[in-house]
């Protein structure tokens, strides 16, 4: 059913339920928003109607109403610009400014913030309200997700992520009045908490009260240490993204200018983490085809993502069987580096620096787990994201766009197309399911594009028929649709031979490390098509046929599941539930 | 015992009734305020006396809800059977028991008798000065609501007898509809139409929730109905229940009420076991349910969609509506949400009918309020008059003027929502619009007098103080606005202000009202606003000339000792500051330094040599 209105005496008719957001935008009239969130592509709206930026007025409404959150109704009459609503935004933006730091050029998120953006918009060059301003500890706790609260403006889009999307359940409106504000439960540090620093929080904040914790300065510092040797790997999900960053349009391919960049960073190699990411593929699959051949432990969960593996232990703990004790390619990547190319160049591992760079937050986490150092020396040294890393080639000076092409050093930087779409949610299982099918088949298989797992659906279900074996798989990202799925297996209501699990709603391209959308879509779907057109593009597609892999199972590591393999590249996972 | 039809009820009340009730009754007031004013001691002292001189076969005592008489307490009430004689004795302590007992209390002058000044409209007609009419508060006070018998005595649950046997759900909801009861929690919508919209909608599930979580400073209204007569709440709620659909029904009470939750779970207890609540009441086939979900005194969760939030377990702040809860209330099923009062006048209007409800109260408001009356007036308490009464009535007949002589200067209704109103409308009937047009509200019904010594800078700082503390935070007009408003309002009464923060906090006040999320912020800055329409000299005198009127901002007062000190040293003896010195028969002086201007002096000497500037 339609329904008819006039917003500022302009007639428009739209769907009953809409909004008067809604409908202005059909219009193309444009209404300033700060709490509202809204992310299409995964049905995730947050529309609490609390900054109260967006008011109009509607004749015969006592009060003004917030566009984003009221419904339209027959013959509604909307002023947007009256001189009523004008005042109120401007009141409402100045409040938010009187308890807001005024740190701009220091900030995180400076040129990334909503709040400044508005300010801008509005053309508020003086504020009518003084008072106090709350203030609270910077939590820097974790190694991860850096909150200061003093910049909170309790619109509340990080709750939404963290329990709505993620249903991780940390973040909660606390205090009241004038003291509340998002907090932790308790007000416990985040690294104590059940926080997964998947950071889709920071991707919905949209101020700097959520930002990343920053290692830019300690890459700095390795860059410039004579004694060491600093290589880089580069995650699949970055090279489709960081272009962004330099006003480039989202869905742009940049590796090749990524490479030169690090490069004139001072990296003495660039390496892959595709290459990490066959390598993953190798063991997962060998783990694969046993626990499928042996019908015992499944479904088999990609163990992958650091943000789902923490998410298990910590709300699943009674599943800890079920991932692939396959180690991510990030931390592959960290223990090859260390130990294959280290021996190879001749260099001690303590002086050879691992630096990440991830579309993740979680990565920076999972560096630091224990299980993830040798005698003391980390695996992977420094995490930084896709961000960082953008902040870095602009600090450096370099005009990113301009940037010819490199490519990446051998023998890390060697990779396949199934390596790449690891960035997509269903890239993992469509890369394990080619590398399975040969393998079952023993055949060369041609057929090996498994469009029914791409997509940025939540769930998706998939059954392929592989060698003489009928696979029932299933792919997740989000943790919400990952918890609904585990949550029906317990139940016995699915099952599935194998599951693709990742924590971010549509996989790292959407990770907490990615240059900001805003809530844009459009963007996400633009990098997922770039990271099947990358794939699509590449003489190698399959991870067993990449060359530099074959030749390191020949010089180093022996099988597939070998016992020293197992050593090198498999983990274990932890109970945290009672921590 | 089952109740299993109304014909049984019927036959259950007139046996109660038939049981020949002791020569004397005497009912002692045990609500939490007669408890608190030490009532416990007097019924003591009562169960003594008759235990002592072996008068059990003259004398029965009856513990009921508070009787409105607050300036009173602890109260108690005799009603002599044998004549029907009934006599109230108020601020009534242990000793005078005896006397009470004897008879002789009325004719001595050591009791504090008071007479009687409400009748009741479902049964009596008023006589000479008995303005107030008790409807809501029919049985508080006069029946003891830890006993069911009693209630059903005095017809309780006909009313829902006669609804889930006799009446279809429209016709209960075309007679409340009718009856024009409007809710009592301060809003004023039709219940009639609130109750209309949730039965027609289809669902599954319904809820009936009653919100007990009174919370406005000075209000206890609900409290009294709920310690002095929870079934009348319990018989309504499955009332609505029946007219909307719904089978269950949640009470969220403040877990600072102990006592009303106490009697609520003893009457709930009780309507059970006698088939009132539960299934196939009195043979209809209709079954009700009633749960307690305690609230932890937050005042927002008087709003109805954060109260809602509140019970499914999240944090208690509202939402945006629509979605009205009657649509998508409790667990997103629709659900009615009422206010105890309202619910309190609902068996009432069953069974005497709409029509008698509307012979009450004026046209647009028809029916009582029952009004808490506090400050600075001389007989604080309870009341409930009809709709229209005027403020003077109340305030000057029932609340007999100001205490200690002193001047009228506002009222204040509606509670930290409501506004200031002067005594040039003190003529004015109230009801909820009229009260609306001159910028107050009805509110839940807290009434606060104030006198000539209240600074109305102050009191609209006090009423800011309570929202601020109270919001939930979740929009910005309300989190950061009030905030602004209160340092605003703080920098007037510490002489900082000038007319420009009057300006600013105009202009705030009105954004903050015409864009906050829900009723609370909607409303906080009402108590700035009147008192600035009414009061604005007081405002002038402030920031202008950095002086305070009503002499109650610190800030901006001084004392000192003029020459008619005689040097007596009274002063310098009651000074907690230590800052007064002067040699005995000598005049005093105050270190102005040191003065914490706390006013002891002041009140100390009997020369008037202190002055307050």
């Amino acid at each position: 059913m339609m329904v008819n209105l006039k917003i500022n005496d302009l007639p428009v008719s739209v769907e009953a339920g809409s909004t008067i957001l809604e409908a202005a935008s059909k219009l193309d009239i444009r209404i300033p928003t700060l709490c509202h969130f809204k992310m299409d592509c995964f049905q995730v709206e947050h529309r609490s109607g609390s900054c109260r930026v967006c008011v109009v007025e509607v004749k015969g409404r006592p009060n003004l109403a917030p566009a984003c959150s009221t419904p339209v109704t027959e013959g509604m009459e909307v002023q947007t610009n009256s001189l009523r609503a004008i005042n109120a935004r401007r009141t409402i933006l100045d409040l938010l400014l009187s308890d807001h730091p005024k740190d701009c050029l220091i900030c995180p998120k400076n040129l990334n913030c909503s709040l400044q953006a508005l300010a801008q918009e509005m053309g508020l060059h003086q504020l009518l309200y003084k008072g106090e301003q709350s203030t609270y500890n910077k939590d820097l706790s974790s190694k991860a997700i850096a909150r200061d609260l003093d910049k909170c403006i309790m619109c509340r889009r990080c709750e939404t992520a963290c329990n709505v999307v993620q249903t991780v359940g940390v973040l909660s409106g606390i205090g009241r009045g004038f003291n509340a504000v998002v907090g932790t439960a308790g007000l416990k540090p985040l690294a104590e908490t059940n926080c997964v620093f998947c950071g889709q929080c920071v991707q919905a904040c949209p101020v700097g009260a959520l930002s990343e914790i920053d290692y830019k300065y300690d890459v700095w510092r390795a860059l410039n240490d004579s004694s060491k040797t600093v290589v880089v790997q580069t995650a699949p999900a970055v090279r489709v993204a960081i272009g962004e960053c330099f006003d480039m349009q989202p869905g742009s391919i940049s590796t090749g200018k990524m490479i030169t960049a690090l490069r004139m960073l001072g990296f003495d190699k660039v390496f892959d983490t595709d290459f990490a990411a066959d390598l993953t593929i190798m063991e997962e699959t060998t783990e694969l085809i046993e626990r499928v051949r042996k019908n015992e432990n499944l479904p088999i969960l990609t163990s992958c993502c650091p943000g789902w593996v923490k998410f298990l232990e910590h709300q699943f703990p009674d599943l800890l069987y079920m991932p692939s004790s396959a180690k991510s390619p990030q931390q592959m990547f960290g223990a090859i580096a260390k130990s294959y190319y280290a021996q190879k160049i001749g260099v001690k591992p303590e002086d050879l620096i691992v630096v990440s760079v991830m579309p993740c937050l979680s990565k920076k986490y999972e560096a630091s787990r224990e299980e993830f150092s040798n005698n003391g020396v980390p695996d992977v040294d420094i995490v930084i994201s896709t961000r960082e890393l953008a902040d870095m080639i602009r600090e450096a000076g370099i005009q990113f766009e301009d940037l010819e092409d490199g490519v990446y050093d051998s023998p890390l930087g060697e990779s396949t197309g199934a390596a790449v779409i690891f960035g997509a949610s269903g890239g993992v299982l469509e890369a394990a399911l080619r590398t399975a099918a040969d393998w079952i088949s023993g055949e060369d298989l041609q057929e090996i594009d498994f469009t029914a797992v791409r997509g940025l659906q939540g769930i998706k279900e998939a059954t392929v028929k592989v060698g003489g074996i009928e696979l029932k798989a299933a792919i997740c990202s989000g943790l919400g649709n990952v918890r609904k799925l585990l949550e029906k297996i317990q139940r016995g209501e699915a099952n599935y031979h194998a599951i693709e699990v990742m924590a971010c709603p549509g996989g790292c391209l959407n990770g907490g490390g990615q240059p900001y959308h805003h809530g844009d879509s459009s963007i996400l779907k633009k990098r997922l098509d770039a990271l099947y057109r990358d794939d699509a593009g590449m003489p190698i597609r399959k991870s067993h046929k990449n060359p530099s892999i074959i030749k390191l199972y020949d010089e180093f590591l022996g099988e597939p599941g070998s016992h020293f393999a197992h050593k090198l590249l498999h983990t274990s996972y932890v109970n945290r539930r009672d921590q | 015992m089952r109740i299993e039809s109304p014909e049984f009820l019927k036959d259950a009340a007139a046996k109660y009734n038939s049981v020949t009730p002791p020569p004397v009754e005497i009912l002692v007031s045990m609500g939490t305020c007669g408890i608190a004013a030490g009532t416990g001691n007097v019924l003591k002292a009562i169960y003594d006396e008759i235990s002592a001189k072996h008068l059990e076969n003259s004398f029965g005592v009856r513990e009921v809800g508070c009787m409105g008489l607050c300036y009173a307490e602890p109260v108690i009430m005799t009603i002599d059977h044998s004549t029907g004689k009934q006599t109230i004795y108020g601020k009534v302590t242990r000793e005078q028991i005896p006397a009470i007992l004897s008879g002789r209390a009325g004719e001595t002058s050591e009791c504090y008798v008071i007479p009687r000044n409400w009748y009741y409209p479902e049964f009596e007609t008023p006589a000479e000065g008995e303005i107030q009419a008790r409807i809501v508060l029919r049985n508080t006070g006069r029946m003891n609501p830890e006993k069911i018998e009693q209630y059903i005595a005095n017809g309780g649950y006909s009313a829902l007898g006669k609804a889930v046997t006799t009446m279809t759900p429209q016709e209960v909801i075309d007679t409340i509809s009718a009856s024009g009861l409007r809710g009592r929690g301060g809003g004023g919508f039709p219940t009639g139409r609130k109750w209309q919209f949730a039965a027609d909608q289809k669902s599954d599930e319904k809820f009936i929730i009653c919100n007990a979580d009174e919370g406005d400073p000075g209000a206890f209204m609900d409290r009294a109905v709920l310690e002095g007569d929870p079934h009348s709440v319990l018989e309504a709620m499955a009332i609505g229940g029946y007219a909307i659909g719904a089978h269950t029904g949640v009470i969220y009470i403040r877990a600072e009420y102990p006592l009303a939750v106490k009697r609520l779970e003893i009457a709930i207890r009780q309507a059970e076991e006698l088939g009132l609540l539960g299934k196939n009441i009195m043979g209809s086939g209709f079954d009700f349910n009633i749960q307690i979900k305690f609230g932890a005194g937050a005042f927002v969760c008087g709003e109805e969609t954060a109260l809602i939030h509140s019970i499914e377990g999240h944090r208690g702040e509202p939402t945006v509506k629509p979605p009205f809860p009657a649509v998508q209330g409790l667990w997103k099923k629709p659900s009615v949400v009422n206010n105890v009062e309202t619910y309190a006048c609902i068996a009432a209007i069953i069974r005497k009918g709409a029509e008698w409800f509307r012979t009450i109260g004026t046209e647009g408001a028809p029916g009582t309020k029952v009004f808490a009356l506090a400050g600075k007036v001389a007989k604080v308490g309870l009341v409930e008059v009809p709709m229209g009464t005027t403020l003077r009535q109340i305030i000057y007949d029932i609340g007999a003027g100001i205490k200690n002589n002193r001047q009228f200067k506002a009222v204040q209704t509606g509670g930290p929502s409501g506004g200031c109103i002067t005594k040039a409308n003190l003529d004015l009937p109230i009801d909820y619009e009229a009260l609306k047009a001159i910028g107050s509200m009805m509110g839940s019904g807290g009434m606060i007098v104030m006198d000539e010594d209240n600074c109305m800078v102050d009191i609209a700082k006090f009423f800011l103080e309570f929202t601020l503390d109270e919001s939930c935070g979740k929009c910005t007009p309300c989190r950061i606005g009030n905030r602004r408003m209160y340092e605003m309002l703080e920098e007037i009464t510490d002489g900082r202000g000038t007319v420009a923060t009057l300006e600013k906090l105009k202009i705030l006040s009105r954004t903050i009202k015409d864009t906050a999320l829900c009723g609370l912020g909607q409303t906080s800055p009402n108590p700035v606003l009147s008192t600035m329409a009414n009061f604005e000299d007081e405002y002038l005198a402030h920031v202008k000339e950095g002086r305070c009127p009503a002499g109650a901002c610190s800030k901006l007062i001084h004392f000192q000792i003029t020459d008619r000190c005689v040097g007596c040293g009274i002063c310098l003896r009651n000074c907690p500051a230590n800052c007064i010195t002067g040699e005995r028969r000598a005049r005093h002086v105050i270190d102005q330094d040191k003065c914490v201007k706390c006013g002891a002096c002041f009140n100390a000497c009997k020369f008037h040599a202190v002055e307050r500037v």
